[in-house]
């Protein structure tokens, strides 16, 4: 506590998760000099490289934020992402981007509908709507990868590169300036942030906390949407099963970036340098050839370890 | 008489949740057994019980969790783990094997104590530990079994997975299985009798325990039972060693099950996703402090008919998995409506 004396809680976690990144960097740049004598991980190229992978986990955990700053969650990114690559691959053209975004935008709205005027826990509700669009998705394509391809600006938008500089990070980018301004400079977002903080007492000075719900998830379901999109244009199609490796490493961006997991406090800023601590934590670990066993292993002692630094919650004790 | 009626309305009307599963699945299974192109039948019965066991152990192993409030994201994980361990210890002569089975449950228990040594000295959110935990659990399957593969002693395999006849004749005990007075339960599956059996020796002690009302004092309000003095670490290590090893149980039938263990990654999410449904059903709420292990039990056996409908009604297999999503998202969504019930609006603002 005492050598972050003049941070706020809500920019320790921020602080305390660049430095790592900077110690995996070194860690890294040590064993790459040791073994092969060069340093890869410090070339901008390698960087730039991992951040348009990155691009898609960071597109998807800034949604996920949102949700998650209510002290919700969104269980359904996975087949969210999956449905809306896939619908628009199927539709293609100029309509198919569009067309991606706007299945997010209806799994999502769908998402809040049900947790904001059901009021059934948003766990349960976003892992029944993800089983729901995976039976369409199955409906839909026969269990088996579509045949359809990406459109060429889809293509252009995942894989292509602007001046040397993956056009999938500007995307990124575009996409962190809009959720950043929603969050600190809108009405919307600061009705997030009391919402998130207490229900009721947001309800009763007039936030009108459904509409927040509602948007929120409808927020995230645009994102998943926007990444799955990306995602079907970097690998040039959409298959079955694309979101699954998304769910997970987003909420623990999400966290290891300081934002409370029942919600109400944390800064977009975090949710990207979790992001890239997971990026660049999983790319140090393949530089080192490490197992796969041993990548869960270090990839969960790390989540711990960090959270046990920062993310410690009072004790409860009236 | 009129005493033990009105106990027993008291009892349904404090326990809507739990009754309503049983009454459903009830219903669900009468209705399948007459749909059924043969009727009821043993074979049938041990298959279909053989299904729901290793879910059955996951949603109770869920249940306390939940109860506490929180989550244990890694359930499906340790079960991966412990089925691992056991495909490597369960074989040879008949020590070894009982060896190896304790050695399972208690890794179970023992990752479940790990899980809640953190969080409760940690003080982290559960959610968000048990979802970093279960990373580990699955990296420690994977050391263990990098291949799917493994060695059950097969006899074993046939005894526990078929009804109480077999098991007798497979290790000749009451004259082969064929003693008059076993006849009559000489049907009843041996995996129904261990999941129940399960709950009956662990999970009721438990619940009656100063331990396990803690833990559903903590899920009412936490503040208060602090307040009362109750012993609120200890319940809340409990309630996670105790998940982890009805997880561990889990992943004994499991490996039991099929003869080997693998590091299946898919799977161990979905049964982790499938034992918070489980619950759901099962009338426990997500908020803690109201439920049990026994309805989660049920919500599972629920879930497992609705699998086995599709087996006995033509439905195309590509709509297979929307229909069953839609069942899933409906019985998860009646067992958690609170609006309906709800009197003052500021009531559903937690």
């Amino acid at each position: 506590m005492s050598i972050f004396p003049t941070l706020t809680p809500e920019n320790k976690p921020i602080v305390i998760a660049s430095v790592f990144i900077l110690a995996i960097l070194a860690v890294g740049t040590a064993y790459t000099l040791s073994t092969q004598g060069t340093a890869p991980l410090l070339s901008p190229n390698y960087l730039l490289q991992q951040l348009q992978t990155g691009s898609f986990l960071g597109i998807a955990a800034a949604g996920m934020m949102m949700v998650i700053l209510l002290g919700h969650i969104d269980l359904s990114i996975p087949w969210t992402l999956t449905a809306a690559a896939m619908m628009a691959t199927t539709v293609g053209g100029d309509l198919a981007i569009p067309t991606g975004i706007a299945v997010g935008a209806a799994i999502g709205l769908f998402n809040g509908l049900g947790v904001a005027y059901l009021r059934i826990p948003s766990m349960i509700f976003t892992l029944g709507v993800d089983s729901v669009v995976r039976g369409l998705m199955v409906a839909h394509t026969g269990g088996f990868a579509p045949q359809t391809a990406a459109t060429p600006i889809m293509r252009f938008l995942a894989a292509e590169k602007i001046l040397g500089i993956p056009v999938a990070i500007f995307v990124w980018l575009a996409v962190s300036i809009v959720i950043a301004v929603i969050l600190r400079r809108t009405g919307f977002g600061r009705s997030i942030y009391a919402t998130g903080n207490r229900e009721g007492a947001a309800y009763l000075s007039g936030i009108r906390t459904k509409a927040v719900v509602v948007g929120a998830f409808v927020t995230s379901g645009i994102c998943a949407g926007v990444a799955g999109v990306l995602l079907a244009g970097y690998s040039a199609k959409a298959y079955q099963g694309m979101g699954d490796a998304f769910l997970l490493p987003a909420i623990a961006a999400v966290v290891l970036g300081g934002t409370r997991i029942l919600g109400g406090q944390g800064r977009y800023i975090g949710t990207v340098v979790g992001v890239i601590l997971i990026v660049l934590l999983n790319s140090v670990l393949s530089i080192m050839q490490m197992p796969e066993a041993g990548r869960q292993v270090i990839y969960g002692t790390v989540i711990i370890s960090m959270l046990l630094v920062y993310g410690r919650t009072a004790k409860i004790t009236s | 008489m009129n005493s033990l009626l009105s106990q027993f309305a008291t009892n349904v009307r404090q326990n809507r949740g739990f009754y309503g599963a049983l009454l459903m699945l009830i219903v669900l299974f009468v209705v399948y057994n007459f749909m059924h192109p043969r009727g009821f039948s043993t074979p049938v019965l041990v298959q279909n019980a053989n299904e729901a066991v290793v879910l059955g152990f996951i949603a109770m192993a869920q249940t306390i969790p939940v109860l506490i409030g929180g989550l244990d994201l890694s359930v499906g994980a340790v079960m991966t783990l412990t089925a691992c361990i056991a495909s490597e210890l369960v074989n040879g002569s008949p020590a070894h094997m009982i060896f190896g089975m304790v050695v399972t449950i208690m890794s179970g228990a023992a990752f479940g104590f790990a899980n809640g040594i953190i969080i409760v000295y940690g003080r982290l959110q559960p959610i968000i530990a048990t979802l970093a935990t279960g990373a580990i659990a699955i990296g420690l399957a994977l050391f263990i079994r990098p291949k799917p593969g493994g060695d059950v002693d097969g006899d074993l395999n046939w005894a526990v997975t078929n009804s109480l006849f077999d098991f007798a004749e497979t290790y000749h005990i009451f004259d082969d299985g064929k003693a008059a007075w076993f006849q009559p339960i000489a049907w009843i599956p041996v995996p129904l009798i261990i999941l129940f059996g399960m709950a009956a020796i662990v999970w009721v002690p438990f619940r009656r325990s100063l331990t396990g009302r803690t833990v559903y004092a903590i899920g009412s309000a936490e503040g208060a039972a602090y307040m009362s003095g109750l012993p609120i670490n200890r319940a809340k290590i409990a309630a996670f060693t105790l998940a982890g090893f009805f997880a561990g149980c889990g992943g004994l039938y499991l490996a039991i099950q099929t003869s080997s263990g693998s590091a299946d990654i898919v799977q161990a999410g979905s049964y982790t996703l499938n034992s918070i449904a489980a619950v759901v059903i099962g009338g426990t709420s997500l908020l803690g402090g109201i439920g049990g292990a026994v309805g989660s039990l049920i919500g599972a056996l629920i879930l497992r008919v609705i699998s086995f409908y599709f087996r006995i009604l033509s439905i195309d297999p590509l709509l297979q998995t929307l229909v069953q999503g839609l069942v899933l998202l409906i019985a998860v969504s009646l067992g958690a409506i609170r609006t309906l019930r709800v009197k003052n609006r500021l009531e559903l603002f937690r």
